[in-house]
């Protein structure tokens, strides 16, 4: 899937738009930063309710393309702007992580093409 | 890019980081004049007249069991109690500092301390040496005219665009999350650009990364320091304190002294030293209370010497 699929899934909304549509290879869910840094995937979505600047930054180092802020977490507008400079896309839903990760992970099953 | 700008700041870091290179065994006097516990007062200061010190460490089989300063001689003194064993005299609590420790941990110590100078022990808890602010003072003159030098010889040379070598330093302080990542992600994109594997770029990041956050979350301030050529690259991360009580704990995942605030950030789940350790191919750490931390990790470039992830 690419991270245009998860734009057009309803229970997403972006809010953070400035990224090159890359393909989403895998998910990680978490909400330990130095977690996410040493196990997500290259190319995954990353499914939290850290919603700061440091999970843009370790989110570009550890190559996350996309953020999925759960609980209808609210962003603040310097974690957009680092996100935009960075090129990672991020997404607000009022799932939680359970049902996020659930519903990610359907849709990574569901597409052959991954 | 601002590169001019940068460099006088580079060199001041320079300096600090030479007080972070240097071993205090590498700065101290190694001829030591101590006195035994059935010497007296007068013997002391004979030793001090003769040799122009001002403190004579006491040592009971070369273990260090008091210290008798300019300030206990002249109390003596006054008191006309030259003729007293030093053991009446002496301070018994003494500080010491091990001489393996960078000379940071001895600077921090001048600060916290009132004393002029400090015995240095070596592994065995023994006597080797003596440092005072005079030791340091010259050390840094010393290595700070060789870097001089050094660098006057390699002006010559015109430095590559493409050139794989790098030696950057970056200064973090306390509760700077907002700062804490840019090293790192600097770092990375050098990396990056020259074409390394995503997995080692990785690997580098995550260690760099993880020694950021730990200066930014643990300790008073500090610096991390990048020393890259084409066969690794060494991240050296050097703090003022307050210096880690239990190492071998702070290497076990799950421990962490982190506060509510910081655990609200994301961090805090003890998991910055370990994993620093695992994706390190040399890792190295050394800590004393009320003096700082220092740890050095390094990650071969070269694929033959590299650890499995």
């Amino acid at each position: 899937m690419k991270i245009s699929d998860i734009q057009s899934l309803d229970q997403f909304t972006c809010v953070q738009s400035e990224y090159a549509d890359a393909e989403v290879s895998s998910g990680y869910t978490s909400d330990l930063l130095s977690d996410v840094m040493a196990h997500a995937d290259e190319g995954s979505v990353l499914i939290t309710i850290q919603a700061h600047k440091n999970t843009v930054a370790v989110s570009s180092l550890a190559g996350v393309v996309a953020i999925i802020i759960c609980n209808n977490r609210p962003i603040a507008d310097d974690v957009l702007e680092a996100a935009a400079s960075e090129g990672i896309a991020i997404f607000q839903t009022a799932e939680n992580q359970f049902q996020t990760s659930s519903l990610i992970a359907q849709h990574l099953a569901g597409c052959p093409a991954a | 890019m601002g590169e001019e700008q940068k460099t006088p700041l580079q060199s001041s870091l320079r300096v600090q980081e030479l007080i972070y290179g240097l071993k205090i065994s590498e700065v101290m006097t190694k001829k030591v004049f101590a006195v035994s516990r059935n010497c007296t007062m007068r013997d002391v200061q004979q030793i001090m007249k003769n040799n122009g010190i001002t403190g004579v460490p006491v040592v009971d089989s070369k273990r260090v069991v008091g210290f008798v300063s300019m300030n206990d001689l002249m109390n003596a003194l006054e008191q006309g109690d030259m003729g007293d064993g030093v053991t009446s005299h002496m301070s018994g609590e003494v500080q010491t500092l091990a001489e393996e420790m960078p000379l940071s941990f001895a600077i921090s110590a001048f600060n916290k301390f009132s004393f002029r100078s400090f015995p240095v022990v070596n592994k065995k808890n023994e006597l080797a040496g003596i440092l005072t602010f005079r030791n340091i003072n010259l050390a840094l003159i010393r290595e700070l005219s060789r870097q001089l030098r050094e660098m006057e010889n390699q002006h010559s040379a015109v430095p590559e665009t493409e050139s794989m070598d790098l030696v950057k330093v970056y200064q973090l302080h306390r509760y700077d999350f907002e700062n804490g990542g840019k090293a790192s992600s600097e770092i990375k994109k050098f990396l990056k650009a020259r074409g390394f594997h995503a997995k080692l770029v990785r690997r580098v990041a995550v260690a760099s990364y993880e020694l950021e956050i730990n200066l930014v979350a643990h300790s008073i301030g500090g610096m991390l320091s990048f020393d890259i050529n084409a066969d690794r690259v060494k991240i050296s991360s050097h703090d003022r304190g307050p210096g880690i009580a239990d190492v071998e704990q702070a290497l076990t995942e799950g421990y962490s002294t982190a506060n509510e605030w910081i655990r609200s950030q994301g961090f805090g789940a003890g998991m910055g030293l370990p994993n620093v350790k695992r994706v390190s191919d040399e890792f190295a750490i050394q800590s004393a209370v009320g003096m700082g931390t220092m740890i050095r990790a390094v990650i071969n470039l070269k694929p033959e010497k590299q650890n499995e992830d």
